[in-house]
């Protein structure tokens, strides 16, 4: 994996600077949105409802898990993704179940439930029981799945990273094709943590496609305000890592960027994808959202993903609004069911405060 | 049995490991075309070629959560710090993500992953190059920790960090590197990771002292024996998760106990060891338990300073002599 | 149906929120999403949403007030609908919001056992707690060893494992082998609440006993005659009404006379006041041991009363006393008190003094001895009294004349019954 070649000597006893001005040349491909149709994805008609359906889902999840919080059956912290489900949706129809893998940071119930994770067992984890994917021990920011390759939901703004550059280099020291779509907010970018992680997935050409979901916030700080760059896909010029701008807003626009994106990390080149998108919602609960105004709010709302795929299809007389709000019904009754399964859900026993700390099952813990 | 240095005692496990297992992998700064800054890693790369020797930028946080990734996806790195100066820079990698994903995510996901290197002072290096750091790895569930004394014990605990699939920080000393040492050449060594050695037996005092602090108990044991009293010396080898029946069986032998560390004394290890001695032998204490460990300060640079800031074996001798009532 | 909105947690800290400003008016449509109202938290004001569509049919909140999470905001359902039964329920209900706490109180916590400190034997030495090492407290404990008597030659004196050992071998009979201990199964103790009444006895016998400097005054009474006149008079109310009088009657009768003659002793000692007070008549307390307890019930004027109706009244006190019928006002203000244990066997006994008495007369069994009368042992029939004086208001020699009186009128009899 290291590079093996040794180093020149210098000739002559000149070092390399040369007498001229330095000129380098970045290009970036860019997706913007309302490019793509459905046909130039090769989707059906059948996949752009289950697509709607992706989307919908996420949307209605987190609605309702905004109420239970409200009625305290959520507790701590629990971050919406409203607004940006075409990222996660997107990108889940480019990579391939159950052999590629992704891992978010701790806005991440979007991309659980886009990648198959299940109502019931997401809804269960925010109400802290046993039937929680990840036993009630997790809550909103830790959501995992081994099954569906779901590597986390990570609290730590930036923690996740390298790790993603962990799980690609397993990939490729398996030479099994798979490859890591690793999502990040654009707050996480200024942590050490990434630039560590584009240097080693570059030096090692690691498959792993790193995606910047910028919502133009990190907290309560917009990006101008923390970014000396502002174009954060130019980040990866210094990893000799390619980079593309996409309209996060445009599901088909995310969809062919991953597809690109991924085909080029399965060929081992791993990159950076900066996603424009935008949440409706506060950073968390308790955040009212006053650094942007009421009028940006409501423009932004105008773009909503979901508002925008539901025009597509029924101006391109792909699906009929009845059959949509059909769909919509279902969404809604799948997420009141998973209200009720998680209500019903038992508490974790006191007992279960010492499992899944170790792998060895009898580790002698401190009782006093 | 075999004479071995420390260093090709922790080679030895490193090589039968990757031998006996391809998933297995050893990364750091310098392990591979360098050879090991400490030559742990001597002839590695050449054994194993860099896809399983690798190489890494002066980037701790970086490898360090690299090596998490792949281990939570099923492979067995070994990530070397070249001391474990350097790992403060990984330490969210190694205290929030090795301790806490497996519990984070309902057990789903686990850690089989050795980070190791060399501990504590290392001689006029001043105060960021010097850090014990066993009493701080040990506050974290999650983690297991080792400190080794000796090549036979890193061999049979390195070969048993590898295998285990929790996260281990594998604790390693500078000076002891070239320390020879008999290592058994029993086929497939293993020491069982949570099992203390009784270094020598006696009924005068119990010493406890682990990594270079092991020997200052030695030393200070062979002065006692010519004062006429046999110390029992206690190496406890694993931090975490620590061998309490072997100590409070001996100290309930002696009643009396001197703990010797190099950390910094403040809510450490030595502390910890204290609290349990006295709540598990409260009746069967004669005296006070006792520490030595480094000065309350960072360690100094000068020579003269740096001698007075770690524990030696006379300050050992001294505690114990305080415990038997003999001055 | 309606569909109740809540004052929604916003915050993990929110306890309450103030309802600042409507964004709707009732009969408005809203849909699911829309922002209704904003409330204010402890950290910031923020909208509250609807999360149901329907028509706003009542705004229950106004501006302005205060709600805790889960309190009513407002109802939404179809236009016209009927809500009045709805906010009833709602009412009755409470807050209608789960409750937070439905799971944490499942959880009981255990509250540690209830423990009785063992306390090393050995008393304090002369600089106060005695040092040793919780080692040589166990094996002092385990030798039958009292750690005071011992030297420590620790630090500060404290005594260590071969302090121990050392008295092992000086003291053979300690052998090597620890003593067994004999030691019942199941140790422990009943917790008994203190009565009332046992604080009260506490409070004011500790106050006289630690206030009054008590002194005694002891005579043995021949009480030959005593017993003679009794049975006398025992006799005849016996044929006449069925009446029997004590020896404890004819004690009173005589105290109540002696009192008489003697009204220096028949006094209260007023600290407060500086003064000391005598009374001019002799109200007599007689203690009274009822099951839980004692209590001391007052014969008024006991120096105008004869024995039998001493007698009548004593055993009509004594008798609601035990069922504990008696009248604060019938156990205070004694002059004098007296007690009697001689039905116990008890040869003679000190009694504190019951405030606000000077003095109390405590009664000892009446006992057959043989007694020396004109050179030759005779049988004889004896009674011990001693009288406890509190020596702030009657001296010495005033409680012995008044002893000596008493003692004078018990061996003659025939007085006591003028």
């Amino acid at each position: 994996m290291a590079v093996k070649t040794k180093r020149a000597a210098a000739t002559n006893g000149q070092t390399d600077v040369s007498f001229d001005i330095i000129e380098t040349k970045s290009t970036f491909r860019s997706y913007p949105g309302d490019r793509f149709t459905h046909s130039d994805l090769g989707l059906s008609v059948a996949d752009i409802g289950d697509i709607y359906r992706n989307m919908l889902l996420q949307r209605r999840f987190e609605e309702r898990s905004a109420q239970m919080y409200g009625r305290q059956k959520i507790g701590g912290f629990l971050h919406l993704y409203i607004g940006q489900e075409a990222i996660s949706t997107g990108s889940v129809y480019a990579l391939q179940p159950g052999l590629d893998s992704v891992i978010t940071a701790y806005r991440d119930h979007g991309i659980a439930l886009a990648i198959g994770m299940s109502s019931n067992e997401c809804m269960a984890e925010l109400f802290g029981r046993v039937d929680g994917c990840s036993k009630g021990k997790g809550g909103s920011m830790h959501f995992f799945s081994k099954e569906k390759r779901m590597f986390g939901g990570h609290g730590i703004v930036g923690a996740h990273i390298p790790l993603a550059a962990g799980i690609a280099f397993a990939h490729k020291y398996r030479n099994d094709r798979g490859v890591v779509f690793c999502y990040l907010g654009d707050g996480a970018v200024w942590q050490g943590s990434f630039h560590e992680a584009l240097n080693l997935a570059s030096l090692y050409k690691l498959p792993v496609v790193y995606v910047i979901e910028n919502n133009e916030y990190a907290m309560g700080t917009a990006v101008d305000r923390a970014a000396a760059e502002t174009d954060l896909f130019k980040q990866g010029i210094s990893y000799a890592m390619p980079g593309s701008l996409v309209d996060g807003m445009d599901v088909f626009s995310v969809c062919q960027a991953m597809r690109d994106h991924a085909a080029l990390a399965r060929e081992g080149q791993p990159s950076l994808v900066e996603v424009r998108t935008y949440r409706y919602r506060g950073h968390s609960m308790s955040d009212p959202g006053k650094y942007r105004t009421k009028e940006e709010l409501e423009q932004k709302k105008n773009e909503d993903p979901i508002l925008r795929l539901k025009s597509y299809i029924i101006e391109n007389d792909l699906m009929k609004v009845e059959e949509l709000d059909v769909l919509d019904i279902e969404v809604k009754a799948e997420v009141s069911a998973s209200v009720t399964f998680a209500d019903e859900s038992p508490l974790s026993p006191l007992e279960a405060i010492y499992d899944d700390v170790y792998t060895q099952t009898d580790f002698p813990f401190l009782t006093k | 049995m075999a004479e071995l240095q420390l260093r090709e005692a922790i080679r030895a496990a490193l090589v039968e490991e990757m031998d006996r297992d391809e998933d297995i992998f050893l990364m750091g700064e310098e392990v591979a075309e360098y050879n090991g800054a400490y030559k742990v890693s001597e002839g590695m790369c050449d054994r194993y070629g860099d896809r399983r020797v690798i190489d890494t930028p002066i980037s701790e946080c970086g490898f360090a959560g690299l090596g998490l990734g792949a281990a939570m996806d099923g492979l067995r790195p070994v990530i070397e710090f070249m001391t474990w100066n350097f790992a403060f820079v990984a330490f969210d990698q190694i205290i929030n993500n090795a301790a806490k994903i497996r519990y984070m995510s309902g057990g789903q996901f686990s850690f089989p992953i050795v980070f190791r290197g060399p501990n504590g002072a290392a001689g006029q290096l001043a105060a960021t190059h010097n850090t014990s750091v066993e009493s701080i790895y040990s506050c974290f569930p999650g983690l297991k920790v080792i400190s080794i004394s000796n090549p036979d014990d890193a061999k049979g605990l390195l070969k048993s960090a590898i295998r285990d699939n929790d996260p281990v920080v594998f604790l390693e000393s500078e000076f002891m590197y070239g320390m020879r040492g008999e290592v058994s050449d029993a086929d497939d060594y293993i020491i069982p990771i949570g099992k203390a050695r009784i270094a020598r037996e006696g009924d005068a005092v119990t010493i406890i002292g682990h990594n270079k602090s092991y020997w200052r108990a030695m030393e200070a044991a062979e002065m006692l024996t010519s004062d006429g009293y046999e110390a029992e010396v206690i190496d406890p080898r694993t931090i975490r998760p620590f061998d309490w029946d072997t100590v409070i069986t001996s100290v309930k032998k002696t009643n009396r106990c001197v703990i010797v560390d190099e950390s910094n004394p403040f809510a450490s290890l030595s502390s910890e060891i204290a609290f349990q001695i006295q709540s598990r032998s409260f009746d069967d204490l004669d005296a006070p338990v006792q520490r030595v460990t480094s000065k309350d300060t960072p360690a100094p640079y000068a020579k003269n300073l740096v001698e007075y800031y770690l524990p030696s074996a006379e300050d050992v001798y001294r505690a114990c002599r305080e415990v038997m009532y003999l001055d | 149906m309606p569909i109740a909105i809540e004052m929604p947690k916003m915050t993990d800290t929110m306890e309450e929120g103030v309802l600042v400003e409507w964004s709707v008016e009732e009969g408005d449509s809203i849909a699911a999403g829309d922002v209704i109202a904003q409330v204010e938290t402890d950290k910031a004001t923020m909208d509250v949403e609807a999360y149901d569509d329907g028509v706003l049919l009542k705004k229950v909140a106004n501006a302005g007030d205060a709600l805790p999470i889960g309190g009513l905001i407002a109802i939404i359902g179809d236009a016209g609908e009927d809500i009045t039964d709805f906010i009833e329920d709602f009412k009755s209900n409470g807050t209608m919001s789960p409750a937070p706490s439905e799971s944490s109180s499942e959880v009981s916590v255990k509250s540690s056992p209830d423990q009785t400190p063992t306390l090393p034997e050995d008393e304090p030495s002369s600089h106060g707690r005695t040092k040793a090492s919780p080692l040589a407290r166990r094996m002092a404990t385990e030798f039958g060893l009292k750690l005071n008597h011992l030297t420590g030659s620790g630090p500060s004196g404290r005594i260590i494992k071969r302090d121990i050992e050392a008295e092992i071998e000086r003291t053979p009979q300690i052998g090597h082998a620890p003593l067994p201990v004999p030691t019942s199964a199941d140790r422990g103790h009943e917790r008994v609440r203190i009565s009332q009444m046992r604080k009260t006895i506490a409070r004011r016998l500790a106050e006289s006993k630690f206030t009054s400097p008590h002194f005694y005054l002891n005579v043995d009474v021949d009480v030959v005659a005593l017993d003679m006149q009794r049975r006398g008079v025992n006799q005849y109310l016996e044929k006449t009404n069925g009446l029997k009088v004590s020896f404890n009657d004819f004690i009173t009768k005589a105290c109540a006379s002696a009192l008489v003659m003697h009204p220096d002793v028949n006094v209260t000692y007023a600290s407060q006041e500086g003064e000391i007070h005598k009374y001019n008549y002799v109200d007599v307390g007689i203690a009274v041991a009822i099951d839980d307890g004692l209590v001391t019930p007052v014969i008024r004027d006991a120096h105008l009363k004869s024995v039998v109706m001493i007698s009548q009244e004593v055993q009509s006190l004594a008798s609601r006393a035990r069922d504990k019928q008696l009248d604060v006002s019938e156990m205070e203000g004694s002059t004098f008190t007296t007690s009697n244990l001689g039905m116990f066997g008890i040869e003679s006994f000190t009694a504190i003094i019951n405030p606000p008495n000077a003095c109390i007369l405590a009664i000892g069994a009446i006992r057959d001895t043989p007694v020396v009368e004109d050179g030759k042992i005779v049988p004889g029939k004896r009674m011990k009294l001693t009288l406890s004086c509190d020596h702030r208001a009657v001296d010495g020699a005033v409680g012995a004349r008044f002893m000596s009186t008493l003692k004078d009128l018990l061996e003659n009899p025939a007085s006591l019954l003028l």
